[in-house]
């Protein structure tokens, strides 16, 4: 039942409007691949190291595929080709092409059906292990069980993995059901993934392999001594955005930041290379079981948070529609907003209220992610601690689904052990002390709360009916989300955009949706 | 009835509910296990610090044998304020309005800045608050100042880019934002901007500005900066400085 008594009409256009525009800009990434989603495919089909230059290997077969003029073609295709003229493994292939000793798109040309049999194979067995990290997730759910929602979402990001887990593992104790490894600044426009254990990061660690195997153990074992799956998060988003999420189906992650507009907007790459990008790294998420956070709370960093509600709205919905198209249950969709209105606004609380109620029942089966005040905390720590207080309580009484605690210490430094342990306490307190307030009351018919959702809804669907006319594109030439302008052709990564060509194929499009491309 | 007692600003210490009881409050962790050894490891460490009667209120185990404190202390310490000095930005702030008057009468065309968060720092935060139309707390951002053409280049911008940018618009006044500042990767990022302009022979041409929450105006003028500014710096602030600036260097 509604309690913000919205226009169900008005949802529905939404949502109409949405579709259309997922489904055009669905048209240009069918017909396109990308390097970045070319080493996805590579890493799917067994590759992984480096170089004697430290260069991954992924890296090294795109770019020597690229460099043959093959990008068009798709790896799979190379890959194979290569596999039935040597007899080599992938893996093999590209150590080869490492050392000069194969020029992968030189070799004679084999059977189509000869190729796509060989690659189809090794393909099948990495599916079959994602699924069998899906099965063990679930049978942890089943037997160990997990935290009440709304999940506590912590971050570390002390640029070392294993410092990072001895802080994962102290969060978890305190309570925390989600730990998210923040990356090193700048890691979302490296053109690869770096390799190994790392020890030296700024203001966050990076996301390797190993670092997410290492920490998925870490968490594993803490999990069973506090007897709740304790769920592991990363960010799938810049030049790597679909590599970092067969990394993550590969170590069983369970949750990925992963929005489709945000690399374009807030680290500006290309869009036609992010568009393309997410749409395989969210099918990866989908097939594996992972939860992904959209990024509409970063709109409101950057515009302000009363004006620009409508905009978060809309982002949400055009997200839930690329989510549903790259194969994502609403399960699995943590759509993102933010308590992130100037402290100062009179009733500002019923305002962020109207919000979080109103995202709650447009997307009634979605893990919400709600992030915390960021923008408006000071420094003034007791006060920041009030503000957290205040956004959980907004949470609790929406039925919110990743609470993304908030930092007393937010704008000075990455949280110190305490700080967590004060954040998590915080959250406690107010979930428990309010946890059924949500139920027993109801908002004024035409008050402060209904008045504002509706009229934020009004504006998003006629922001949306807008977008549906002139296309995405355009829209996010004009800035009209959090305030930025892109252009098309603008931004890093387009060089790594490439049209496909009759002969492409990606056996994960059909292994892991069932066909459709 | 005793007479309050006066300040002595040669010898000040802090105040909790009395003058000159030197009372702090503190907040920690210790690499140990909660219990009475760990607290008072707390009460020993506080009066090595300098804090006397250390009184250790709360302690709570923090999941991995480690232990957190508050702690309250009376520092033994004085600070003489009167022989305190600070390098500040040295201006008086003018209004937007002001500025905007300022810029007609003394400059006569419209200035040129350029801002960007520099190197591998994204959090555009501070930059935006100076220079976007918005501004931040009520206080209008430069893009939204008569005579100034403000352009925000964003995050990640690399330090060729910035000057590269600043010499094909004709830049007045760069700002370079640094909000990431873990490890000092603020540092070297700063210093080569300077580098950089300088090997362009544009150093002495701009006004060159910094800013983030961990900026001083100090360590603004020790990096070769004109000016630095810290938390709680708003668009009139920077503005002042660059106009002003602009004119005693005789960059008009």
């Amino acid at each position: 039942m509604s309690k913000l008594n919205l226009d169900q009409s008005l949802i529905e256009s939404c949502r109409n409007a949405a579709k259309n525009i997922a489904s055009e800009t669905q048209k240009f990434i069918d017909e396109h691949t990308t390097t970045a989603t070319e080493r996805t495919i590579t890493r799917l089909l067994g590759v992984d190291g480096v170089d004697e230059i430290e260069k991954p290997l992924p890296n090294v077969i795109v770019d020597n595929i690229k460099e043959g003029g093959g990008l068009e073609r798709g790896a799979a295709y190379w890959i194979g080709n290569a596999m039935v003229q040597t007899g080599l493994t992938p893996q093999e292939v590209a150590e080869k092409v490492a050392l000069g000793e194969i020029d992968i798109t030189r070799l004679p040309a084999s059977d189509e059906g000869k190729i796509k049999e060989t690659i189809y194979k090794i393909a099948e067995e990495t599916v079959f292990k994602i699924k069998e990290n899906r099965n063990k997730r679930q049978h942890y759910l089943n037997t160990i069980g997990e935290g009440e929602k709304p999940y506590l979402y912590v971050i570390v990001a002390t640029g070392n993995i294993y410092e990072d887990i001895v802080q994962a593992k102290a969060a978890a104790r305190q309570g925390a059901d989600v730990v998210a490894v923040i990356r090193t600044t700048g890691q979302s426009l490296l053109d690869y993934v770096p390799y190994g254990p790392t020890t030296e990061g700024f203001g966050g660690t990076y996301a390797t392999q190993e670092n997410f195997r290492l920490m998925r153990e870490a968490l594993d074992e803490v999990g069973e001594e506090v007897g709740r799956y304790i769920r592991l998060c990363n960010y799938c988003s810049g030049l790597c955005m679909p590599e970092i999420a067969a990394m993550g189906a590969i170590e069983r992650l369970d949750m990925m930041l992963n929005d489709a507009l945000y690399g374009i907007l807030f680290r500006d790459i290309n869009m036609q290379r992010t568009l393309i990008d997410q749409y395989f790294s969210r099918m990866i998420n989908g097939f594996a079981g992972i939860i992904i956070n959209t990024g509409e709370d970063n709109y409101l960093t950057t515009d302000d948070a009363v004006e620009a509600a409508h905009t978060v709205l809309a982002s949400q919905f055009i997200n839930e529609q690329f989510a549903l198209k790259a194969g994502i249950p609403e399960e699995q969709m943590g759509l993102g907003h933010a308590f992130e209105m100037d402290p100062d606004v009179e009733n500002g609380f019923l305002l962020e209220l109207a919000q979080a109620q109103m995202a709650r029942e447009i997307f009634p089966n979605a893990p919400l992610k709600y992030m915390p005040p960021t923008k408006f905390m000071t420094g003034n720590i007791l006060k920041g601690h009030v503000q957290n207080a205040m956004f959980n309580m907004v949470s609790i009484m929406t039925n919110q689904g990743i609470q993304l605690l908030g930092m007393l210490t937010e704008a000075i430094h990455t949280p110190h052990l305490q700080d967590r342990y004060l954040s998590i306490e915080n959250a406690k307190y107010v979930f428990n002390n309010a946890r059924s307030l949500g139920e027993e009351i109801e908002f004024k018919k035409d008050g402060i709360i209904q008045n504002r959702a509706q009229e934020v809804l009004q504006n998003a669907e006629k922001l949306l009916t807008q977008i549906e006319k002139e296309g995405l594109f355009k829209t996010i030439e004009e800035g009209k989300f959090g305030g930025v302008k892109r252009t098309p052709t603008g931004g890093k990564g387009l060089d790594g955009v490439a049209k496909k060509d009759s002969g492409y194929f990606n056996p994960f499009v059909e292994l892991m949706l069932g066909g459709r491309e | 009835m005793a007479e309050v007692q006066k300040v002595d600003l040669t010898k000040i210490k802090p105040y909790g509910d009395t003058l000159n009881d030197g009372m702090v409050q503190m907040g920690f962790t210790l690499p140990v296990p909660q219990g009475d050894e760990a607290s008072e490891a707390a009460r020993q460490l506080a009066r090595k610090m300098g804090f006397e009667e250390p009184a250790v209120v709360y302690s709570k185990d923090l999941g991995v044998g480690y232990t957190y404190f508050v702690v309250y202390g009376k520092t033994t310490h004085t600070v003489d304020f009167t022989k305190i000095e600070v390098p500040k930005v040295d201006v008086d702030i003018l209004s937007k309005e002001e500025v905007e008057i300022y810029i007609k009468d003394n400059i006569k065309r419209n200035v040129v800045i350029v801002g960007a968060c520099t190197g591998t720092d994204a959090h555009t935060v501070g930059i935006d608050a100076i220079m976007n139309m918005k501004g931040y707390a009520g206080h209008f951002g430069l893009e939204r100042y008569e005579g100034v053409d403000a352009y925000n280049l964003g995050s990640q911008v690399p330090n060729e880019e910035l000057v590269a940018k600043a010499i094909e618009l004709k830049a007045d006044g760069i700002l370079v934002s640094q909000v990431v500042t873990q490890k000092d990767v603020h540092i070297p990022n700063m210093t080569e901007l300077v580098e950089l302009l300088e090997a362009e022979g544009m150093r002495d041409k701009v006004i060159l500005c910094c800013g983030g929450p961990r900026i001083s105006h100090e360590l603004a003028k020790e990096l070769g900066y004109d000016a630095g500014f810290g938390t709680g710096s708003f668009a009139e602030d920077v503005a002042t400085f660059v106009v002003t600036e602009m004119v005693n260097r005789g960059l008009v």
